[in-house]
């Protein structure tokens, strides 16, 4: 048997090579996994249409305008990305921990950011599919209309959304980091309050301005808030703020959160090698 | 500055090691302390394979964390392939890998290529140059037929196979095998001695630091073996030098036949009689006697046939790492495995 070619000297990439090579890395599981496991679209896009129907139903019901169908068809979809980022970004590096492989991430010279980064990529690309399902089967069922006048407009609002919302998951990912089986409730808790705060399935505006600005902290309140403004007739009539100022929040946003992504992980990294908490559970 | 000097040669070091756990008590807000590892002191050169050897609890998964720079010592210091573990953390890392026994890592979804490529990826190696690498590490280990199977349909085994060949085909400075073979059959775990073995010898700068409780393992793989237990290294040579240490002693196997319970203390108290270890057997119960001199024997014999129990076969054995052990710790490692309530299975492997 040859061993020559095992011993044959092997190149290794570093900085930024091996920073894009650890996103494609971690990303390929993420969206490889969604097509051998053709689960979801049962789980994943017939459910999210199911509550999208009943919100449907009790807006025709007490005759709301027709935008409103819309709204939810895409609160329905948008739906999807948080929970991605909740279940699949979050609480991702305990379920690692867990699995094995947060040990030999760490151990590896691929820089934890790009793991990270290489997850967000990953889910996102297998989200949109979702989403996209999501829409294409409410708006065929439903009826809905929509009204582009921007559609680059639109396209950076959602880019920006899921920027600032993935570094979001980058960024309780790196704190999730520390914590062992609680992480399980803590993505529970976060899950309704959410729903409610981001407007998946009303208009932000309703929950009146304080309350609408304090739930502006979660990328997806704006970033759906303006893509209803930019997707639908009664859309500017029914929005929050105006759609360049929820452009610049979402920026903001989005460099708050990644940055804050980028220390919380070195900080809770060397905490967590100190407290013994990278390869096992709260001692 | 000496510590400089040498860690040119030195794959490992480590200087007065140590590592304390805070762990919660049974009452609210209770913190205990307990000590993993007490000063440890390595030197490991380049191209060693190096053995730890020590029951379950032993410490030797948390020096290898520390080695490996997934946990900071309390107190002293390490370096990995020249650099400071916990200040130059990333210099170590490039020229590390790690595989442990009964690991899961990977995805189940992902084949075990698709699983390897990705973690080549953490490496930087080029894809052309990771799948080369890959399908000649999956036939060296025999796991070629299965490259596309998902790594979920793998067995224990031929999962442990897939591991060994992710933390080789990066061809680190510095492999920590922990339990490689845990858990094992005893023909994978020969296969993978084989080629832990044959991967040693194929480059001399290459450097393993193994952590095993199985003692065979430690002497037929190791250069130098290190026993370590409760935190602290006790003894540390070559296999022979090792046993060289309990070579003066006169080890026999005895297989009694006996009806009645053998008074194991009577044959303890006997002048020259260092240690006794008895277990029934194939219907029989089997003495380990370990003794000052040979000429202790008959005594021992005269004692089995006062107590009625007959002699159906005695050997002379040449002295193992087992002895070494129960020499340094007063228990054999499985015994010290059953105090601590941990499942040691002596006979997993041959």
């Amino acid at each position: 048997m040859s061993v020559v070619t095992a011993t044959t000297p092997i190149r290794k990439n570093s900085g930024w090579r091996l920073f894009l090579q650890t996103v494609i890395g971690r990303a390929y599981p993420r969206v490889i996994g969604q097509q051998r496991e053709k689960s979801w679209m049962f789980f994943e896009v017939l459910l999210p249409l199911i509550n999208v129907a009943a919100y449907v139903y009790v807006y025709r019901a007490i005759g709301a305008p027709e935008d409103y169908v819309g709204f939810v068809v895409i609160g329905g979809a948008m739906i999807a990305f948080w929970m991605n980022v909740l279940w699949s970004m979050s609480s991702q590096l305990y379920w690692e921990k867990e699995q094995g492989n947060l040990a030999l991430y760490i151990i590896s010279p691929a820089p934890l950011m790009a793991i990270l980064l290489g997850m967000a990529v990953g889910g996102m690309i297998a989200t949109l599919l979702r989403a996209g399902a999501i829409i294409a089967l409410g708006t065929w069922l439903f009826n809905v209309q929509y009204v582009v006048m921007n559609p680059w407009q639109l396209l950076a609002v959602f880019v920006l959304t899921m920027v600032a919302l993935y570094g979001l998951g980058m960024m309780t990912a790196s704190v999730f980091l520390l914590f062992s089986r609680e992480a399980w409730h803590y993505v529970n808790l976060a899950m309704e309050p959410v729903y409610l705060l981001s407007g998946f399935y009303f208009p932000l505006k309703n929950l009146g301005f304080w309350v609408a600005l304090g739930a502006s902290i979660i990328p997806l309140s704006l970033g759906l808030d303006a893509m209803r403004q930019l997707a639908f007739r009664s859309g500017p009539s029914l929005g929050f703020l105006s759609v360049p100022l929820e452009i610049g929040i979402l920026s903001v946003l989005s460099v708050v959160f990644l940055v804050a992504a980028r220390w919380l992980l070195k900080t809770l990294e060397r905490l967590a090698r100190e407290e013994a908490r990278l390869t096992e559970n709260r001692r | 500055m000496t510590t400089e000097t040498h860690l040119d040669d030195l794959a490992i070091k480590t200087e007065a090691l140590s590592r304390i756990y805070k762990i919660r008590g049974a009452k609210k807000g209770e913190m205990r302390e307990r000590v993993a590892l007490e000063d440890i002191n390595l030197s490991i050169p380049r191209g060693e394979l190096f053995g730890l050897l020590g029951p379950n609890g032993a410490g030797k998964t948390t020096l290898i964390k520390i080695l490996t720079t997934l946990l900071s010592p309390t107190r002293g210091r390490a370096w990995v392939a020249g650099f400071d573990v916990v200040r130059e953390s990333d210099k170590v890392r490039p020229r590390i890998n790690m595989v442990s026994g009964g690991e899961t890592s990977g995805y189940g979804l992902l084949t075990v290529r698709e699983n390897l490529w990705m973690f080549a990826q953490f490496y930087g190696i080029p894809s052309r140059q990771a799948h080369q690498r890959i399908q000649t590490l999956l036939e060296m280990i025999g796991l070629a037929d299965r490259a596309n199977t998902k790594s979920s349909d793998l067995s224990t085994g031929l999962r442990q196979k897939m591991n060994i060949v992710r933390g080789f085909m990066t061809d680190p400075e510095v492999l920590f095998l922990d339990e490689p073979t845990l858990g094992l059959d005893v023909q994978a775990a020969r296969e993978v001695r084989a080629f832990i073995r044959r991967w040693m010898d194929e480059n001399p700068s290459r450097t393993i630091l193994l952590t095993t409780h199985y003692m065979q393992e430690a002497e037929e793989l190791c250069d130098r073996v290190a026993i370590i237990h409760e935190g602290r290294i006790l003894a540390c040579d070559t296999p022979d030098h090792l046993k060289q240490e309990v070579q003066h002693e006169a080890i026999f196997q005895l297989l009694v036949e006996t009806e009645q319970p053998l008074n194991s203390l009577a044959l303890e108290n006997l002048p020259g009689v260092l240690r006794l270890h008895h277990q029934w057997m194939n219907g029989g119960l089997q003495l380990e006697i370990s003794l000052a001199e040979e000429g202790v024997l008959p005594l021992v014999i005269g004692e089995l046939e006062r107590q009625q129990a007959h002699l159906r076969s005695l050997q002379k054995r040449q002295p193992s790492l087992e002895d070494v052990f129960v020499q340094l710790v007063g228990l054999r490692m499985e015994e010290v495995e059953r105090e601590r309530g941990n499942g040691y299975h002596p006979n997993t492997q041959e």
